[in-house]
Formats: C-alpha cells, structure tokens, sequence
C-alpha cells in the first residue's frame, strides 16, 4: 500500500457543486461558551451502535467528566457528565432519529460549579497503541464531524497496515463553520490529537485537508507546527472547494485519486479519515484527561438573528443556542441540524446537542418555499452531471417510484451518498434524496424480512426433518417387534415382556401418569 | 413552534422546468429573426398559429386528463414544441399544417405516451413528420430567400396565403417560391450532375445555402448561449457536428463530384437547429454523458445518410426519431462507473 | 404474382423456422421442477401459518408449481408477495383471495407468563420452534424467530398467549405534499 501517496498531487472528483458558502457570517462574532442551562438532557447513545448501559441513579450527585454509561465494547462508546450536579432521573427525551420519535436520556441538573473529576490515569501520549485506544474509548470519543461513528472501532480492526491518518477539515457544506473556527483556535490541539491518533494507528503520516479558501486556518497552522509538531508528521493540504468534497470518499479520492472500494473502507487502502474535532477532543482526552463533555456549535442561518459559533456542553438543548444567538427573525420553517444540503430537520428545538451537533441551521418560510410543485422527471441528465459517485439519479428515481426496489439496488442505490447534489439541481423539484433514503429503508428492511424468513423456513425444516427421524425411528421398531413375532421364540419374549409391563404399572402408583 | 420535517436539500432547487424551456425559447430569437429577415414574416404567422394549436390541445388534453393546468401549461414545454415545429415548415404552409402537425405533436406523442417526461419520441419531430409524410407537396413551398425573391410577401400576403391558400392578384406563386439547397442537391445528383456544377446555382452560398447559411449561424448562435447557460450540455452538439464533418470530409474528398463538402452539409436544412435545439431535447434524448455522444453522433450519421440515399432531401427530423428510440438502450448501455466499483 | 407468392413463401418458412426454434430452446432450457419449486418457496413469507390451506409454505409451493395451487393464497406474503409470484411465474397478477384470510401486519405471539400452565401443547404447535419451556414451567416465546403464524393459539388450554404488533424499522417517508405525480398515481 506504499504507493499510494496522500495530498502530493489533487484529483477531481466527478460531478459536485460550486456553493455559495456563507460561512463568514458565523465566523464574525467572537467564540463565546454558551452560560449553562437548567438542565442538561444526555442521550445514552450519541453514536452508531448500541448505547452503554447506565451506571447513574436517579439522585445522585456526579462531577464534570464522571461517565455516565459504561461501554462494553469499540461499538459502544460512554457518555460523561457534562458538568457538576445531581442527576433527576432516566427519562424519554426527543431524539433526532427518527424525526419526532424519543430516545432515553440521562437529565442533569447543574449545580453551577462546574467541578471537574479527578484524572485516574496521568496524561500519557506516549503510551501504546492499545492502552491509548482504550483511553480514547473511555473518553467517550466518536466521530464528531456528525456521522458519530465509534472512533476505537475505526482505530482497531483486522485490515492492512494504516500509513496515513487524514483529518477533514474540509467542511464542505454551506454555513458550517465550527470546524474552521477550532481550526483556527486550537490548531496546537489538532495537530498534537493528530499525532496520538497516528501513534494509536502505527500511522506515518498525517495530512490535514482544508478548503482552498481558508488562508487563514493555514496560517494558525503554520504558526503552530514548530511547537506541536515538532518532526512534521503532519501536512496541511488545501483542496478546491467543491461541495461535496468533505465527504470521506470524496476527500480521499482528491487527495490520493484512489476510491474506496464500495465494499469496503478506507482502512483497505491504508488511510483513516477522522474530522478535526475528533484530534483536538482525542488530544483532550489523552493529554488532560478530559472526556467529550463539550463542542463548538455553528448557530447560523437566514433565520438566526446574530449568527455565530459557541462552545456548547453536551445535553443543552438547541433552544437555548438560538436564544444565544439573538433568537430568531422572521416565520422559521424548519431547524435543521447539519448543513442545507444534507441535515437533518428537527421536529423540536427541546432536542439536544450531542456530539456530532455541528451546526444549527434556522431556515424561514421564504428560504425554503417552492415556486414550483414538485414536476415529472424530463430527463434533463442535471442530477446525472453533479453525481458524485456516478449515479444515475433520474433512473434511480423511476425504480423507486414504481417500486421496483431489486432493479434501484442493481443501479447502485447503497453508493448514494444523499449528498443532495442531484435535488438540488433539479428543475422538476423531486424529492430525491427522500426517494433515495426512503428506498434503502425498504430495501434494509426487506432484506431484515428475508433473513428472518430463511432462518424461518431453515427451523420448520429442521423441525420436519426431526418429526420425520421420529417417525421413522417409531416405525422402524414396530417393524423390527413384528418382525419378532414372526418366530415362536420372539413371540414368546414378546408376550413375557408385555405381561411384564402391564403387571409393573398394576403395582405403580396409579397417580402417576408418566 | 411546528417545525417542517421535510428532507434534505433544505434549500429549494436552482432551476425550474419552465426556467428551462424559456431560456431554449429566448436562445432561439437570434435564429427567429434571421429566419424572417430572409424569408419574410410567414415564420411568425407559423409560430403564432402553432404556439396557440398547442397551447389548446395541451390544455384539452391536460383537462381529459384530469392533471392541473397551471403547473404543465406554465412549462412552456408545448411552447417550445410549436416553436421548432413552425421552424420546420415553410413560412407560407397552409394553417392546416400547423393543426395537423400539433394533433400528432401534443395529442399523440406527447399526451398519449403520458404527458410531459414521459414522451419517446420528439413531440415537434412526430408532428413533423406527420406533415412531411401526409402532404409532401405543401411543406416543399419554401420561399426564395430575400436576394432572389421577386419580392417577399408582406403580412398581409402572407395571413392571405396561410388562411385561404391563394396569394394576393399581384403575386405568383412560381415566382415566389424555390427549391431548398437541399432540395436542388437531391434532384441534381438524382439527374447525374455534378455537385460543383448544381452548387453554382444562385440558391447556394459561400459555404451553405444562400440565407440558409445564416440562420444556421444565428441558431449556433443561441445555441451556445444555451451551452453558456448550462441549459444543455456540449455534448450533443459537439458530436452531431464533429461526426458530420468527421463522415463527410472523406466523402467529399474522395468524390467531390457527387458529394457536398462538410460545410454545405452544416449549414443546409435543419442540421444546427437540430444539433442545438432537438437532438438535445432531454426527454427523448440520452441522460448519460456518454450517451450523448452517441446520440449525437448516431443522429448525424443517420442524416448523412438520409441526405445521400434516402427519399427526402433533409433527414434531421427522421434521424432524431429513429435515435429517440435507441435512446433508453444507450443509456443502459453507456451507464457510468460507479464510484468504489470495479468496471 | 410470382413476387406475392415468393413473399408469402418467406415469410411462413420463417415463421416455421422461428417456431421450431423457439420450441427446441423452450424443451432444452425448461426449468426443473425441484427448482421451480425452491424459487417459489424463496418468495414466499415462511410463516408456515397453513392459511393458503396446505400445511407449510414448501407444500404451497409445491402445489403452486404442480398448478392445483393459486398464486393468491398467501395472506402473509400480501398483494406484494402475489406480485412477485406473479413475476417468477411470468402470470398476471391478481387480487388476494380474501377466503384465505387478510393480509395483518407483522405481529409476534407473547405468552402471558402469569398465566402459562406449562402444558407443551404450543410447543408440539409451534412450526419453527420458537417456544422454549419445560413441562408445568412457564413457557417463553422467542421473539426473533416467532413469525406469527397463529398456530399457538387453539392449542393453548388457557388462552395465555396473545399477538401483538411486530415493531417495525424506520423508513424515511417521502414528502411531496403538491406532487402532479403522486396526484396521478391517485387516480389510478
């Protein structure tokens, strides 16, 4: 895998967008910390996988960083308390998945003094690969770029030798900016969480990729190399800004030309691609013993009054970032968590931040109104320009609309990666992303539907295959009894035996009935 | 505070389908009114007549339908298929023309195959040649264009000849008349003379026919400000022409005699209009890029083809139907890797 | 009339030609039964209710194949199954025969465990044994193999078990609320 080399040259990748990016107007206002609520609601699962199993009760009274819940493995990952207090209880908070449903909640009232816990184990960034993933484990570390994914499942694993680390700081999507603004706050964070992240992974090499238009995060780093990064592991690569070049596949096909095979990771091409929040809050964790308590947010929008980002403890919820950010103006549609082109919309703003919370996006009626209703499809091949990973997306869409779900999974709809491209180009106004989403969902749940049905069908058949070698077993010796009776000697025994069953049951207790 | 669930892109999309159609109508003006500069205002009187025919079917057929007028009338689609049909036809055609043409157009192949997206062939196309099949005769009156026409019927003349078929006492229609280029090509090699020999004629040109060559290039005109515009993509244009050149060149040069040089061949009948404007109608056309060039380069072999051995002089509308129906195979057949898959 | 009459020739000695063919292809690729019989069993929901009124899903497909069975006899599988036998069978599809029963939504059995004699008798019922339990101990459906098929239910001699609703993943709906489209679909 050494011939891959990451950042020396930049690919194209097919299709994207040029966006307008509106990020500056987030960027203006200082970073502020957010004044803590009056209440903290923690989701038990604030990533994929199942969620760790509580170790709190009701009432009782814990320090900042004090964990939660309690993870059993890489899938699983802890969550901490977000600050001093006493907890009220285990209860059903809103969940942002799916849209409007609940999910458990640890709810904690701040004390207000935010007292943290003592570290256990002394800051070690020198330590070996396993004992530093079992402390970023611990730390409740998980892809805070918004995916949440496990970042210990990403570390360990069973795939060829990892030489390169890449950390995205290529926020793509427009209005987001609470990347750019850690990059350019705590860019000695990043590069030292770089540097233990490579180390956990026996990486070599650690490229940074950042968008072309941010000069000045490539100054914060610069300045900040000599001292966090003294034998330049790590490099900074600018890429052309072209939505959706932050997405994972897409970054590294830019900076190596290589794809990730659509089985596969990137791990099988000896890279790990993880955000650049998740280094500085792994530095956090390793170096002070820190666990993910907190994150910086992006509160923007046209439906924000005063755009900004903050630094927001895990569990607040979203209402008072936007109170924070001079509450809203005009009649707000939606709220979206995420970027425009592929967040998710919030059915309430009592949800709270957890941490893959990016950004809050507040959009008001006439930023999402339609001038159209939604037309048929007139094969215009737009959606088919700025596919990133080549799809056919009005093909796509005519599978899905007339149910043919076998003949939308050969058109490759799990290589979508609902980046929004296509919809957003299009000018019959399709839902298409929905289509899309919606499509895997039943072709998830149907391929759910089929395994239950094979091992169905494998159980009955081996329950007939049993009943039937009864069957044949009581045959086969009702066989060989009148086969007995055939010579005068069997029939003999037979008759002594039979005599002999009836007296014994005379004498038995004729209550017993087995 | 209810909040709308809607999903992603939050944003609403940047084009529209009527967007869409109007821009190809504003692209076509240039060539419009080159059009009518040589060949008088007939072609406005055709535009009109059509425009309206489809606008009436379009709006029957939505209401037998039972679909909603505004969003499908407000697309402009059965404008911009009046538009190219009355570019096809003689200025002067007969009103009944323009009917015909829009009942096959708009009611057959368009509405019957399920209105807006879902049409096969080209709507402007079929009406075509429905007319061009049904009445060879009306649709072969092309007037002579402005320098060699005894004189070019006004508006008045001109309502006269398209609503009662009879020009005014003063004109006659021998004298107002003319074979195409493509029209005098045909006939001429049909007769075994030489191509230099019949392009001396004074209906030809510097490099196309005379008045035909700059419509062409007012079409070519709006065309690449529908490719600036990122309206239709280069590669239907691209293709048509460079496979015409591409085929013709070795023709010509191997028998200048009895073969039109590549110039004459694009900027004669309807071959820049084609190029630009219909072959890249995106429901029947191909949704994959290279599909396109296939599309386009099929479109123009076939034209070559129809022009040398076939029964009419012109052979663009006739290529693009024939392509229309290979279009869904193509498009399976040239479907883009994915990303992450091996070929 | 020779030209009509050559013409005419041609066109039936291809025809012929073409039948011939066609007919020698259909006998050399015709399907065995035994696969014909799996590929339908594939389609079908393996609930092994016994509501088509053959007593498994194999059977039904075997009668199915044999062509004494109908394609619409499966509750379960529903009017989707119904098309894709259909489509396996290259038959048009048709409305599910309501003399079977409905099609119901997923739903598991729960025994009632305050209740449960321990009997065995839903166990001997169960066709893809998924209920555990001793004699006279309470017995314990499990729910990851349980296909609701009802076949528990008359056996039990205290009415202890009950079907509830088989929670279902979520799929992202598709909004279009103003959709020519969809109003098209409507009308239908």
């Amino acid at each position: 895998m050494t011939d891959i080399e990451v950042g020396e040259h930049l690919y194209r990748f097919p299709g994207g967008l040029r966006l307008r990016h509106h990020k500056q107007v987030a960027c203006r206002a200082p970073l502020e910390r957010l004044p803590m609520p009056d209440a903290l609601w923690i989701p038990l699962r604030q990533h994929q996988g199942p969620p760790g199993e509580p170790i709190v009760e009701a009432g009782e009274t814990v320090l900042t960083g004090q964990p939660l819940t309690r993870a059993a493995d890489d899938r699983q990952v802890p969550v901490h308390a977000s600050t001093s207090g006493r907890i009220r209880g285990l209860v059903e908070g809103p969940a942002y998945w799916p849209p409007g449903t609940t999910a458990p909640c640890i709810v904690l009232e701040p004390d207000g003094h935010d007292r943290w816990i003592d570290a256990e184990d002394p800051p070690g960034r020198d330590e070996e690969a396993d004992s530093l993933i079992r402390r970023l484990r611990a730390g409740g570390l998980a892809g805070l770029g918004g995916a949440m994914f496990p970042t210990a499942a990403k570390l360990r694993g069973d795939w060829p030798e990892i030489h390169t680390l890449i950390l995205n700081g290529s926020e793509c999507e427009p209005y987001i900016s609470c990347d750019e603004m850690l990059m350019r706050e705590r860019p000695g964070a990043i590069l030292e969480g770089g540097r233990i992240l490579a180390r956990a992974l026996g990486a070599r090499e650690v490229v940074i990729g950042i968008e072309d238009q941010m000069g000045a995060v490539r100054r914060a780093f610069d300045a900040a190399a000599k001292e966090h990064d003294p034998d330049g592991i790590c490099r900074v690569v600018q890429v052309t800004t072209i939505y959706p070049e932050g997405g994972e596949k897409q970054l590294i096909q830019v900076l190596t030309g290589r794809e990730v095979p659509h089985d596969g990771l990137p791990q099988d091409l000896g890279l790990v691609c993880l955000n650049v929040a998740t280094a500085a809050a792994a530095r956090d964790i390793v170096v002070e013993d820190r666990p993910v308590v907190e994150r910086i947010v992006t509160i923007s929008g046209p439906g924000i009054a005063e755009p900004c980002n903050r630094i927001v403890r895990l569990g607040t919820p979203v209402r008072a970032l936007i109170e924070s950010a001079g509450g809203t103006s005009g009649d707000v549609d939606r709220v979206v968590v995420g970027g425009p082109m592929s967040g998710l919309p919030l059915a309430s703003v009592d949800a709270p931040v957890v941490k893959g919370t990016n950004c809050i996006l507040v959009l008001r009626e006439q930023d999402v109104r339609r001038i159209q209703p939604v037309m048929p499809c007139i094969n215009c091949g737009e959606c088919v320009r700025v596919c990133p990973a080549s799809l056919l997306p009005q093909q796509l869409f005519h599978a899905l609309r007339s149910d043919r779900l076998e003949d939308a999974a050969d058109l490759d709809l799990f290589d979508c990666i609902e980046c929004g491209c296509c919809a957003h180009v299009c000018p019959s106004h399709i839902p298409l992303v929905d289509y899309y989403r919606s499509g895997k969902g039943l072709l998830r749940a149907r391929g759910a539907e089929e395994a239950r049905a094979a091992r169905a069908r494998a159980r009955h058949e081996a329950r007939e295959q049993r009943e039937a070698q009864r069957a044949a077993e009581r045959r086969r010796r009702r066989e060989q009894r009148e086969r007995g009776l055939d010579s005068p000697d069997g029939a003999r025994d037979e008759v002594r035996a039979a005599v002999e069953r009836a007296r014994r049951t005379a004498r038995n207790d004729p209550e017993d009935d087995s | 505070m209810r909040l709308s669930l809607a999903g992603p892109p939050h944003f609403p999309p940047i084009n529209t389908v009527g967007g869409v159609m109007r821009q190809v109508l504003y692209a076509l003006v240039p060539g419009i009114l080159a059009h009518a500069w040589f060949f008088g205002p007939g072609i406005f009187i055709q535009i009109g007549l059509a425009t309206g025919m489809a606008l009436a079917l379009e709006a029957a057929m939505l209401k037998a339908r039972g679909r909603p007028l505004r969003p499908f009338l407000g697309d402009c689609s059965a404008v911009v298929t009046a538009v190219l049909f009355a570019l096809s036809v003689p200025p002067l055609a007969p009103w009944w023309i323009a009917l015909t043409g829009m009942i096959f157009a708009i009611v057959i192949a368009k509405h019957l195959y399920g209105g807006l997206g879902y049409n096969l062939f080209n709507p402007a196309m079929v009406g075509f040649a429905a007319v061009i099949i049904a009445f060879p005769f009306d649709l072969s009156q092309w007037l002579a264009p402005r320098q060699l026409s005894a004189g070019l019927p006004g508006v008045l003349e001109s309502l006269q000849a398209v609503f009662t078929g009879r020009l005014p006492a003063s004109m006659q229609w021998d004298a107002i008349t003319q074979a195409t280029p493509l029209d005098a090509l045909k006939t001429g090699v049909a007769e075994n003379r030489l191509v230099t020999e019949i392009r001396e004629a004074p209906i030809f040109g510097d490099f196309g026919g005379l008045g035909w060559e700059w419509i062409a290039n007012f079409y070519a005109l709006g065309g690449l400000w529908l490719l600036y515009r990122r309206v239709i993509s280069w590669h239907v244009p691209v293709a048509v022409i460079a496979t015409v050149v591409a085929v013709s060149t070795p023709m010509w040069l191997a028998g200048p005699d009895i073969n039109p040089s590549p110039a004459q061949h694009l900027f004669s009948g309807a071959l820049i209009l084609g190029a630009f404007f219909i072959a890249t109608d995106p429901v029947s056309g191909c949704a994959t890029m290279r599909g396109r060039l296939v599309f386009g380069a099929g479109v123009a072999v076939l034209t070559l083809a129809i022009r040398r051995f076939g029964a009419y002089p012109d052979g663009v509308a006739f290529a693009i139907l024939l392509m229309n129906m290979a279009a869904p195979a193509i498009d399976r057949l040239t479907r883009p890797r994915t990303y992450g898959h091996a070929r | 009339m020779t030209e009509l009459l050559s013409a005419a020739a041609v066109m039936i000695a291809l025809l012929l030609g073409i039948g011939g063919m066609l007919a020698v292809l259909a006998r050399r690729w015709r399907p065995d039964e035994d696969s014909i019989v799996e590929r339908i069993n594939a389609v079908l929901p393996q609930t092994q209710c016994g509501q088509c009124d053959y007593p498994g899903c194999r059977p039904y497909a075997e009668a199915i194949a044999a062509g004494e069975a109908d394609i619409n006899q499966c509750p379960p599988g529903g009017q989707d199954g119904v098309r894709r036998l259909a489509e396996l069978l290259g038959r048009e599809p048709k409305p599910l025969d309501p003399a079977f029963g409905e099609t119901a939504p997923p739903q598991v059995a729960v025994i009632d465990e305050d209740r449960c004699i321990g009997c065995r008798l839903c166990i001997q019922a169960c066709p893809v044994d998924a209920i555990l339990g001793a004699p006279k101990r309470m017995h314990t459906v499990i729910e990851a193999e349980c296909t609701g098929c009802e076949l528990c239910l008359p056996p039990c001699p205290v009415d202890c078990i009950d079907l509830v609703p088989r929670p279902q993943p979520f799929v992202w709906p598709v909004h279009a609320p103003d959709d020519p489209i969809r109003a098209e679909a409507a009308l239908r």
